[in-house]
């Protein structure tokens, strides 16, 4: 009896293993996007409305026939923070109509950050349980998805954006497809 | 031609290693003194050639020598001395070769000091060592060799991230790593205590301090890398619940579990295969961690050079070393004669809950660590854990073990009577809900703050109390200084180190429950306040570095009653690598933290977006961590607790 306890360790240690295993051999880097959805047209997601602030949906981002982004972010998470002026830069000086999806956020807390630090956002939803996102292929926040005017996904950025990444990935991107 | 000197010795080592690892372990087979000895000589050895290999490196960082490929890729002719030198660590190859560097200066330690412990139990850990060894410099030199020349030498470096130009991550990975590493010493000494098939008095003198050192510089390592994390990153946090952290945190939190389980082990005689099997765990938590964080498995905000094809390699050697000691301990463990049983209500009672709650604390770590691995495999869908998981579950483990940690070492060994201390938990929690209840009442607290400080007061209160205790009452005040004087250093170290935990807990509670945000497009001229303390915005200005150019902000700070302070938080540009960074500036005094970030432009360099957090206590949280690490020095300076300790007697019944 004490000698299957003491091969209790074992065994989990075992199961630990299969499952970094089969991370490592699949080989798939979580932080690049699924590629089914690359150039493929936005999938279905329905969020629900923030407050006051304009509701965002499949349909008013298709509507604006012109290219956007898509950021996923929560006032819990840090990186967002500091995104988050480049973000108001982008909406402000460079006219992108950033679409929000407020991930597993409570209510009270996301309205303060948009009171306090300013509103980038042309439209937002909230995906409360964080299942919407998934269909995005969103793995944590913030992430931020480059749409082209046709509502494609032409790309993906996982973690926060910094002023590098803005002035070199994300704004000629935006300009190559305009 | 120094670099290739260096290249040979590491694959020397290699070789020596691998004997280090076999004749000892022949020794032990076929009973040749000669052979075990052979272990010592070895583990000198090793560690004066991966010195002389690893200073070879550092030599090529400090001249510059770019056509050697880890060179060129990591660093810059233009770079401070001090960061040339932890370039060395600052990436995979040159960290990994810090790893074995350190690992052989323990075996070297271990042989030194371990010189009068049975031979066959000192060549077993020896050769153990030297498995671990050959291993780490086989992956060195297999997958990540840093000794790698170019064909065609770059003119100049192409720099080196520039977030990592830090002093405290300068000093960083070496602590950490003398944390991680030291703790492959008490695995080693599980392994041998599991083939020699007992646990004496020896083997528990000796685990207790090596645990504490490694302890001590994971504390250290661990306060570092979230020092660093706080001034540098820009985000007013200090902890975030990041892959790379928690890998960090789990060893930590088993070699905590280890520390106390060894006192029950030395003391009672008892939690024997417990113990071992902890400090199995704990090294296997540094394996993990290496692996997490160098495989790209995960992905973390901060983490650097993963690779996947690195990844396996590094699972084969957790699968091998893991993986082994667990089927090692399975078929040993129960064959290892365990103590006697003892009574719930205990001092060693009250440590085994405390294993309880930091094993538990451990694991539910580890799950939220490695969720979106499990979800990915289950129903493939990626999910990320954030804070709220952690937080939700980590606090309500770590409540009780706060509560228990202020009365468990007023409890007596063997059987303890409630009614003899109750007299003194009721002092003690009336005293600390007072306090508390005065303070969050006069600031306005929530609940939680209210939980936080009470936790603090109650533990420093219970603390002192025991220490009193200890020393006796009624007694003059002349003999009480006597008396504790004459108390061991453990002693003190337990109290200094509890202590230190309760004060972190303070901070930790009111940095966060009174902080205040603020965030504001601002102009030059402007002001702000936060908290009746006044900020003008005077000027930017541009400035040079040794590789960087910098926009600088500056601040001027204006409290009642107080001088005049200025601050200058900077946003620089690094050229060589076309990074932008913003160096917040810290006002840092025990009172609070005033800590301003210079965000982007707005319309031209008009106007800046300011990001301000004030913080009241937040030193709290590095000064409580700093007593916690001297507790452990303190009592590691203790005569009991020597690192060589040997026992002169009966040595012929230790040999058999």
């Amino acid at each position: 009896m004490k000698k299957i306890y003491s091969s209790l360790p074992l065994v989990f240690f075992f199961i630990l293993v299969i499952f970094f295993f089969r991370q490592l051999i699949l080989k798939e880097d979580p932080s690049e996007l699924p590629s089914v959805l690359i150039d493929k047209s936005l999938p279905i997601i329905k969020l629900e409305k923030l407050a006051e602030y304009k509701l965002f949906n499949r349909e008013n981002l298709l509507m604006l026939k012109e290219p956007s982004l898509i950021n996923v972010w929560s006032s819990w998470c840090a990186p967002c923070k500091v995104e988050h002026e480049f973000l108001l830069a982008m909406s402000a000086k460079y006219n992108i109509k950033i679409f929000g999806i407020n991930y597993k956020d409570d209510k009270k807390d996301a309205m303060k950050v948009l009171k306090l630090s300013g509103n980038p956002f042309y439209a937002i939803g909230r995906d409360e349980d964080g299942i919407q996102s998934i269909n995005l292929g969103v793995y944590g926040v913030p992430e931020t998805f480059v749409i082209d005017a046709n509502g494609n996904i032409r790309y993906r950025h996982v973690g926060p954006i910094l002023e590098y990444d803005m002035k070199n990935t994300i704004l000629p991107i935006l300009n190559s497809i305009k | 031609m120094i670099i290739e000197l260096g290249h040979y010795c590491l694959a020397l080592v290699l070789t020596i290693s691998l004997f280090q690892f076999m004749i000892p372990a022949l020794g032990v087979r076929f009973n040749s003194n000669s052979l075990m000895k052979s272990s010592f000589i070895t583990a000198y050895l090793s560690f004066i050639l991966i010195l002389l290999s690893f200073f070879s490196l550092v030599y090529a960082y400090i001249t510059s020598d770019f056509s050697v490929s880890l060179v060129a890729k990591n660093s810059h002719s233009l770079k401070p001395l001090i960061y040339k030198i932890s370039g060395v660590w600052g990436n995979h190859e040159g960290s990994l070769l810090l790893w074995v560097l350190i690992l052989t200066f323990y075996s070297a330690a271990v042989a030194l000091l371990g010189r009068k412990l049975p031979l066959k139990l000192i060549s077993l850990v020896l050769s153990c060592q030297g498995l671990i060894a050959s291993a780490f410099i086989s992956f060195i030199l297999f997958t990540s060799n840093p000794f790698i020349r170019l064909f065609f030498p770059e003119v100049e470096g192409e720099g080196f991230n520039p977030i990592l130009q830090d002093f405290g991550l300068a000093i960083h990975p070496p602590f950490l790593y003398l944390g991680y590493v030291g703790l492959s010493v008490t695995f080693s000494f599980s392994i041998a205590a599991l083939l020699v098939g007992k646990v004496d008095t020896i083997w528990v003198k000796w685990v207790r301090p090596w645990t504490l050192i490694a302890w001590v510089f994971l504390t250290i390592g661990i306060a570092l890398g979230s020092w660093w994390a706080y001034r540098e990153l820009g985000w007013g946090g200090w902890w975030f619940w990041d892959p790379v952290e928690n890998a960090s945190f789990m060893p930590w939190l088993a070699a905590t579990a280890l520390l106390h389980s060894s006192i029950v082990a030395e003391k009672r005689d008892t939690l024997k295969a417990w113990t071992i099997l902890l400090a199995i765990i704990a090294f296997s938590f540094s394996l993990l961690g290496t692996f997490i964080v160098r495989s790209g498995v995960l992905i973390s905000v901060h983490s650097f050079a993963s690779d996947p094809s690195r990844g396996l390699y590094i699972l084969m050697l957790l699968i091998f070393f893991t993986g082994g000691a667990l089927l090692l301990f399975a078929k040993k463990a129960s064959h290892l004669k365990s103590g006697s049983l003892f009574q719930p209500l205990s001092r060693e009672g009250a440590l085994v809950i405390n294993n309880i709650i930091f094993a538990s604390a451990a694991a539910t770590v580890l799950l939220g660590t490695l969720y979106p691995i499990f979800i990915d495999a289950i129903n493939n869908s990626k999910v990320s854990v954030g804070p709220p998981y952690f937080e939700a579950v980590f606090i309500p483990l770590m409540v009780p073990a706060i509560l228990l940690c202020a009365f468990s070492p007023m409890l007596s060994w063997k059987r303890a009577k409630l009614e003899n201390i109750m007299e003194r938990i009721v002092a003690v929690f009336l005293c600390s809900i007072i306090l508390t209840s005065i303070l969050v009442f006069i600031y306005n607290g929530s609940a939680s703050a209210f939980l936080g400080v009470f936790l603090g007061f109650w533990l420093i209160l219970g603390t002192i109390y025991e220490f009193i205790m200890k020393v006796g009452i009624k007694i003059s005040f002349k003999k009480f200084i006597n008396r504790s004087l004459n108390l061991p250093r453990s002693a003190y170290g337990m109290s200094l180190a509890h202590i230190g935990v309760a004060i972190f807990v303070i901070g930790v509670t009111v940095s966060s429950a009174w902080r205040i945000d603020i965030e504001q497009p601002i102009t030059i001229g402007d002001k702000v306040i936060i908290n009746n303390i006044e900020l003008n915005f005077l000027s930017v200005n541009n400035v040079n570095g040794p590789n960087w150019i910098a926009e600088r902000g500056m601040f001027e700070v204006l409290q009642k009653d107080k001088n005049k302070e200025f601050l200058y938080p900077e946003r620089r540009f690094y050229p060589a690598s076309q990074v932008n960074t913003s160096e917040p500036a810290i006002m840092s005094n025990y009172i609070f933290d005033l800590y301003i970030v210079l965000g982007e432009s707005i319309n031209n360099d008009k106007s800046y977006t300011l990001r301000v957090y004030y913080s009241p206590f937040l030193n709290w949280i590095w000064f409580g961590i700093a007593c916690m690490a001297l507790g452990g020095i303190l009592s590691l300076t203790d005569r009991k607790h020597r690192l060589g300790y040997t026992i002169k007697i009966n040595s012929a019944t230790v040999n058999k």
